[in-house]
């Protein structure tokens, strides 16, 4: 009888080391990484511009625009949230940071600051209403997406008395933020936006934090099953707002990029990018449902979107089957990504 | 809220606004801005009227900007009530000429962009008595739909002059972007570029992404090296083209359609080459402005024919002569 308890407890494979393959192969971007290496194999036979060290740069460049924003939206995702209003609230902050300057005619980092208190402010509010309402986040952040696109226009129209905000590029301020936000630099024949390296480190950050923290436990747990884990004490709410402020603070380095990317913002700029967000944050691993993913799938579904995105242009497609291609790769990529996901679950 | 969001939010605040009396900036913003003062002139004494003003404009693009103060110019001039909106879906366009007509307007302005969409709308204001003018968009289908004048420029033609300004100064291979796929009058414009240099290849971006249209450009200037000039169709796509030329490191040259602000200073720097001005402010003046002498003198400008506002050139000869308005917002 006792023998048969210890062969039991040694047999008990919940308890038992797996091995490092299997443990690999359960990480939810382990799928995205496969679909990657399978898009850029694919463009790498079919697209000659597409082998040399310029184009990396760009590509790399294409991915950080998207990867900056998917980084707070795979961390919603796994909060078990949405946020429709992130692709115009990118244009708010910069919008923001732009006018306030300008108008004021301050040092444009005074309208840098002003923009982030707007942007986590616009965060906090999404969070807020949905925790005071019990509404879905999908239609609260569909709320916010309208106000935003609205006000950007109108508010930017009585401002500058045009739909782009004025250009600063001659304030205080402009080079340095300039420096911080959108510069260039090369490594050997490689030249890289320092968007890139911001978009490395925010994600490095950000892996840490889900998976090391106390704090990442609790987003796992509120997107895993919000009425469980306020009861053994996770503050659910507190949760819930902090990712929605963060969301805002990724808005607003984004917009920050846009702004002194350009030195002035159009108004009606944005619409549309929330979706490629959420679709390099699915691509990556993260459940619609919440509760499961990763941030480093998220940079993955990025960069899938972005090889599969320019990729088309380096083959030198005909233009007019681009968004069919687009949609085909980005098919290809998820199923590839599924399959695995699958295969690793049944180990 | 709790406690520590707001104290965290009245920190920012003050913080903000302290950083803010600290740091003035030394150059640019209003404070430099020209105060030039908008000529007051005198009201026409006519009855007050009510236009719609109805296009096919995305929301934020500067072009319609422009058409818009046009319109609004000469409705402050002529004592018109100037009712302004638009959509870039057709059926929405469409609805849009339904609700001036409903709303008994005393006469329309309407882009005939997408012709099939909205044409049986105007035709049934011009049953009603309302009459009608079209601009921009429709120089083919306007007197089919009952308007009684058409201001704007053939979009084929006026690809045509870019494609003969492209053959004039030598350019071996072009791009033709394109910021709205399917757009008819766009891919009208990259059609005429065509018919006259037949070495061009459309290249397709989005327009409400302007980081992501410069990569496109950028990506599309790597991959063939042979492209030494860009046509793009839109002032905000001319300067994400400069943009793009510098990351590619390529030498092609910039050519565009319509111009903003800050285009005519990329002009005057030699950064964009030129472009083809089809003057917006005209199309919505004229619009608004005939339609107040149809009702108050029974006059058409242009007699019947299309008047053509375009397209015209802007290049460095010539821009000294637009920048002061530019500088107003009105060119």
């Amino acid at each position: 009888m006792a023998s048969t308890l210890t062969a039991t407890t040694t047999a008990d494979d919940r308890v038992g080391r797996r091995s490092i393959a299997a443990r690999l192969l359960s990480r939810p971007e382990i799928g995205s990484l496969v679909g990657a290496a399978v898009v850029l194999v694919f463009f790498l036979i079919t697209a000659p511009t597409f082998r040399s060290i310029n184009s990396t740069g760009t590509i790399l460049y294409q991915a950080a625009l998207i990867g900056m924003m998917a980084v707070p939206v795979a961390l919603l995702m796994i909060g078990g949230e949405f946020d429709l209003s992130t692709g115009v609230a990118v244009t708010t902050a910069g919008l923001t940071g732009g006018l306030f300057a300008y108008q004021f005619s301050v040092n444009v980092w005074v309208g840098a600051v002003v923009a982030l208190v707007v942007a986590v402010g616009v965060g906090a509010f999404n969070g807020w209403l949905l925790m005071r309402t019990g509404l879905p986040s999908f239609l609260v952040t569909l709320g916010t997406f309208f106000i935003l696109q609205g006000l950007n226009l109108g508010v930017t129209r009585i401002l500058a008395g045009t739909v782009s905000s004025n250009s600063i590029r001659d304030m205080d301020g402009f080079s340095s933020g300039q420096a911080v936000f959108a510069s260039e630099f090369k490594i050997g024949r490689l030249s890289i936006e320092i968007l890139v390296i911001w978009w490395v480190v925010f994600v490095a950050i950000a892996s840490w934090v889900l998976l090391k923290t106390k704090v990442g436990n609790w987003i796992f747990a509120v997107g895993g099953d919000a009425a469980a884990a306020r009861a053994v004490g996770v503050p659910v709410k507190r949760v819930k707002i902090g990712l929605f402020m963060t969301v805002g603070f990724f808005a607003w380095f984004s917009g920050m990029h846009l702004l002194f990317n350009q030195s002035s913002v159009q108004s009606g700029e944005g619409v549309g990018k929330e979706f490629i967000y959420i679709i390099a944050a699915v691509v990556g691993g993260c459940l619609l449902t919440g509760g499961y993913g990763s941030i480093v799938g998220s940079a993955v579904g990025a960069l899938i979107f972005s090889m599969t995105q320019l990729g088309v242009v380096y083959a030198g497609w005909n233009a007019d089957w681009f968004k069919a291609f687009l949609g085909l790769m980005l098919l290809l990529a998820t199923i590839v990504n599924l399959v695995v996901k699958n295969r690793a679950d049944l180990r | 809220m709790i406690r520590w969001q707001k104290k965290a939010v009245a920190t920012g605040a003050a913080l903000s606004l302290a950083i803010a009396l600290a740091a003035c900036s030394s150059s640019g913003g209003k404070q430099e801005e020209q105060n030039n003062g908008q000529g007051g002139g005198n009201v026409a004494n006519t009855p007050r009227m009510k236009i719609a003003f109805i296009t096919h404009a995305a929301p934020g693009d500067t072009f319609w900007d422009l058409v818009r103060k046009g319109a609004e110019a000469a409705a402050a001039k002529d004592n018109v009530e100037l009712q302004y909106s638009g959509d870039p879906e057709g059926a929405n366009q469409a609805n849009l000429v339904q609700t001036a007509i409903d709303a008994k307007v005393d006469g329309i302005a309407v882009t005939l962009a997408k012709p099939d969409a909205v044409s049986a709308n105007v035709k049934k204001a011009v049953a009603a008595g309302i009459p009608v003018t079209a601009l921009n968009g429709g120089i083919e289908h306007w007197q089919d739909a009952g308007a009684i004048a058409y201001f704007g420029q053939d979009e084929r033609i006026a690809g045509q002059a870019a494609g003969d300004q492209l053959t004039k100064v030598g350019a071996k291979k072009a791009i033709c972007v394109i910021q709205e796929q399917g757009h008819v009058g766009l891919e009208a414009r990259c059609q005429g570029v065509k018919d006259k240099f037949p070495a061009v290849e459309n290249v397709y971006i989005t327009g409400t992404d302007m980081p992501g249209s410069t990569t496109t450009m950028t990506s599309k200037l790597q991959q063939d090296k042979a492209v030494d000039y860009v046509v793009t169709l839109g002032a905000p796509f001319a300067l994400a083209a400069v943009q793009a030329v510098d990351k590619a490191g390529s030498s092609a040259k910039v050519g565009t359609f319509d111009t903003n602000k800050e285009l005519v200073g990329a002009i005057k720097d030699g950064k964009v080459q030129w472009a083809v001005d089809q003057q917006p402010y005209l199309q919505g003046y004229l619009a608004v402005d005939n339609l107040w002498l149809y009702k108050t003198n029974g006059n058409t400008i242009g007699g019947g024919k299309a008047t053509l506002t375009g397209p015209a050139f802007i290049d460095k000869d010539n821009v000294a002569a637009v920048e002061k308005f530019a500088a107003n917002g009105t060119r």
